[in-house]
């Protein structure tokens, strides 16, 4: 049996302050550590959420993404032909030949951004299921009407139903805003290919993406496309195409989260070490007693461990606390990839708050240790001397 | 044959090159259900000889022997379990963990034991009411008076039913009423429960509760 895990939590609440500023401090640090993963987090999920594991994306040979890409009409009517392809309800294949672009937009406050205008054709719905209109309607084909990605409406100038954008060298009606499962889609623009062709790069399409009949047959459509002589495309699937176009930035965001929280609980752990110094040194007597009545050296080691752990729970969880409120906020970063401007949603998620709680434990048993070691180590006349 | 036996025993304190003797060549003995108080003036090494028997330091020459088992063998971990199962400690500032209830602080040395909740709960009532603190027990240290206090510690030092109970001048701290129902409690613990007491004080009127004196005085133990 071991010392009543209540003589630390008692003693963790008679000296609030010093518990609270040494709590605060790693509640920072989690803090921090949350915000930057829910970042990342937010940032890949935008992406990986923007491609289907049912479809497949197809570039020109070489292109890592769709703004170097180029494809003939021929090509993507050769491509809508394929057996693999799968047939929408009306018995047509479920193609979407797609024109892409980036055009500069005016964002208050911040200057010009590049956006993605995104070509496509009127059943462009059907392919890419996870998109549906949330305010005004779809764009009337023959027209210079426009949709709108809702995550960056109010983000640019003009982006309201009803206002007129202007780029390549046209102006553009904004008839509605769409919703895309909180993807990277929802900040593009989306307008008609047979009128973004004219207005930007001609009879080229950059991207086709169709609907596999059996999403199981991934590898054989890649080796069928590869092998057919006529096209000269890259097969991709469309949820590994954009997730992969995450990787980089997530990486960083990741490194970065680790390494600015990872400095910054150096401090925090400093502060538990200051902290536990005190209270071992303040309760030598106590300690003393303990050991007098025959409790271990390693119980006592365990006590003030364990109470550390505590101070460092209680700033675990006012860090999370701290974190909750960022789930949602939608910010905007450049892909590095596209060139183009993708908003995103922080995601504060339950396993990112676990990691959150264990990595304030982590800083409590590393900055509790050496308290709880000399305490284990007094001297018990030693310390019974100090009463 | 003794309960405790003391032969030969020296302590030196080394400071830096100059080594401090505080007592050369002691005996002692003390029968089970003897009540021995032991006198001196300060510094003249009653605690250091008080925490040589509790095995909370090592002597520097000499053997301690307690129910047949000697103390001064044991490593600082049979020390641990020995203490736990055999000896009873009262300290002058009664050294209760002002966190926990008078109960909780009663019970610490049972939580060494493999006794069960149950079986806790009737020794440390037994306790408080040995004591007479049975109505204190949800009572934390600060809500209790000197005496009071220093009860609670004694119920802490005989919930075990130790073999040897030390005490460190119980009653120092304590006013003259106070200090009074102390020594009765101890006298009590002795004459009815057969309890072993070695009780280190330099107030006379404590010493005389005891059935024996002995005076430790520059190094020499004499009865």
């Amino acid at each position: 049996m071991k010392i009543p895990l209540i003589y630390n939590i008692r003693s963790v609440r008679q000296r609030p302050v010093s518990t609270l500023t040494t709590a605060l401090g790693m509640a920072l640090v989690v803090l921090v550590f949350v915000a930057m993963m829910a970042l990342s987090r937010g940032f890949r999920a935008a992406l990986t959420g923007t491609g289907s594991t049912e479809n497949v994306l197809v570039v020109r040979t070489g292109a890592d993404s769709e703004l170097v890409s180029g494809i003939s009409r021929e090509t993507a009517q050769i491509l809508a032909g394929m057996p693999f392809v799968a047939d929408g309800p009306d018995g047509r294949p479920l193609v979407s030949p797609e024109v892409y672009v980036l055009v500069s937009l005016d964002r208050p406050g911040v200057g010009e951004a590049l956006v993605v205008a995104r070509g496509m054709n009127p059943d462009v719905f059907q392919v890419r299921q996870n998109v549906e209109i949330v305010a005004g309607r779809m764009i009337n084909p023959g027209t210079s009407e426009i949709i709108i990605g809702k995550s960056i409406v109010g983000r640019f100038a003009n982006t309201q139903i009803g206002d007129v954008l202007s780029f390549g060298n046209r102006d553009w009606t904004v008839v509605g805003h769409f919703a895309a499962a909180g993807s990277a889609f929802e900040s593009e623009i989306w307008g008609e290919n047979e009128q973004f062709m004219p207005a930007f790069r001609g009879e080229v399409f950059q991207s086709v993406t169709f609907r596999m009949r059996d999403p199981a047959a991934f590898e054989s459509v890649r080796q069928a496309l590869a092998d057919d002589p006529r096209l000269q495309v890259d097969a991709h699937r469309e949820y590994d195409f954009y997730a992969n176009q995450s990787y980089l930035l997530t990486q960083i965001l990741n490194f970065a989260a680790v390494f600015i929280a990872g400095i910054m609980a150096i401090g925090a752990v400093f502060g538990a070490v200051n902290t536990m110094y005190a209270a071992v040194g303040a309760r030598a007597p106590e300690i003393a007693v303990l050991l007098t009545l025959g409790f271990r050296p390693f119980s006592v080691l365990s006590s003030f461990l364990f109470e550390a752990v505590v101070i460092a729970f209680i700033g675990g969880i006012l860090g999370c606390l701290f974190a909750l409120p960022l789930n949602g906020i939608v910010t905007s970063t450049t892909n590095w990839v596209s060139m183009s401007e993708v908003a995103f949603a922080f995601r504060v998620t339950p396993d990112l708050l676990l990691r959150g709680v264990f990595f304030a434990l982590l800083m409590g048993l590393i900055g509790g240790f050496f308290p709880a070691r000399r305490a284990a180590r007094q001297p018990v006349v030693q310390a019974a001397r100090q009463v | 044959m003794a309960l405790l036996e003391i032969r030969s025993l020296s302590k030196v304190y080394q400071r830096d090159s100059q080594a401090i003797p505080v007592f050369e060549d002691i005996d002692l003995d003390i029968d089970t259900g003897e009540f021995l108080v032991l006198m001196g003036p300060s510094g003249s090494g009653k605690t250091t000889l008080l925490n040589l028997i509790a095995g909370l330091d090592e002597p520097t020459t000499g053997t301690i022997t307690v129910g047949g088992e000697e103390v001064t063998a044991m490593s600082r971990r049979q020390l641990a379990a020995w203490r736990s199962d055999h000896v009873g400690f009262i300290f002058q500032l009664y050294n209760l963990l002002p966190v926990l209830t008078a109960y909780q602080n009663v019970e610490l040395p049972l939580l060494l034991t493999h006794l069960s909740k149950k079986e806790r709960r009737e020794h440390v009532m037994t306790a408080l009411e040995v004591v007479g603190l049975s109505d204190r027990a949800d009572h934390f240290p600060r809500q209790l008076s000197g005496g009071q206090e220093q009860r609670v510690a004694i119920g802490r030092a005989i919930v075990s039913d130790p073999t040897l109970i030390l005490a460190d001048e119980p009653t120092g701290d304590l006013d003259a009423k106070s200090a009074d129902e102390i020594l009765t409690l101890m006298q009590r613990l002795n004459r009815e429960f057969s309890k072993t007491i070695l009780l280190v004080t330099h107030d006379q009127r404590a010493a005389e509760r005891g059935e024996a004196i002995m005076h430790l005085d520059k190094g020499v133990l004499t009865r």
